[in-house]
């Protein structure tokens, strides 16, 4: 899984039938210390997320197992919003 | 299967259901040398692992298959914790 910043939203209409009511944010992957890193991408949320927030983001074939996405066309799910983290280098 | 150290762990209140009662870790990637290979990421513990170990994780869907029946939404999975490795 990665952490990452919710950074916006995304609203579609035309989409596979599969996604409706689904709502779709914009996520920028960060480092464990908050540091932005890599590419922005478009998860599911699963949990009430909202911009701002660092959240636990799941891909490949395991984000259709978060709650609701059973056989939806998605390989992005965010399944968690992360309270604390915790280094020890 | 890749070899990786602990480096920390998140604390998520807000989650998956399923996601209740599994442990979220930060693993660094690592060489055989030791050396960080690639971005650290979150992996859900199956052994017990903790903060400063080396230990291997699985990647993908299968990840979530120590904690069947249940089926967790988690694509990395600490599988093992490495006593030691030789390289020859």
């Amino acid at each position: 899984m990665l952490l990452a910043k919710i950074v916006g939203t995304v609203v579609a209409t035309r989409k596979d039938p599969r996604l409706v009511s689904s709502k779709l944010l914009i996520a920028r992957s960060v480092d464990p210390r908050g540091k932005p890193e890599g590419n922005y991408l478009v998860a599911v949320d699963t949990v009430d997320a909202g911009v701002g927030e660092t959240v636990l983001i799941v891909s490949g074939s395991s984000a259709r197992m978060a709650v609701g996405l059973k056989d939806c066309p998605v390989d992005a799910a965010v399944v968690g919003i992360v309270d604390e983290v915790e280094m020890n280098e | 299967m890749q070899l990786a150290r602990v480096i920390g762990d998140i604390v998520v209140t807000r989650k998956d259901e399923s996601l209740v009662g599994i442990k979220l870790l930060i693993v660094q990637p690592l060489t055989p040398a030791r050396e960080a290979a690639g971005r650290p990421l979150i992996a859900a513990d199956a052994v017990g692992a903790g903060v400063g170990e080396e230990v291997f994780f699985v990647r993908g869907k299968e990840a979530s298959f120590p904690f069947y029946p249940s089926q967790p939404p988690v694509d990395a999975g600490i599988v093992g914790i490495v006593d030691h490795w030789t390289l020859k």
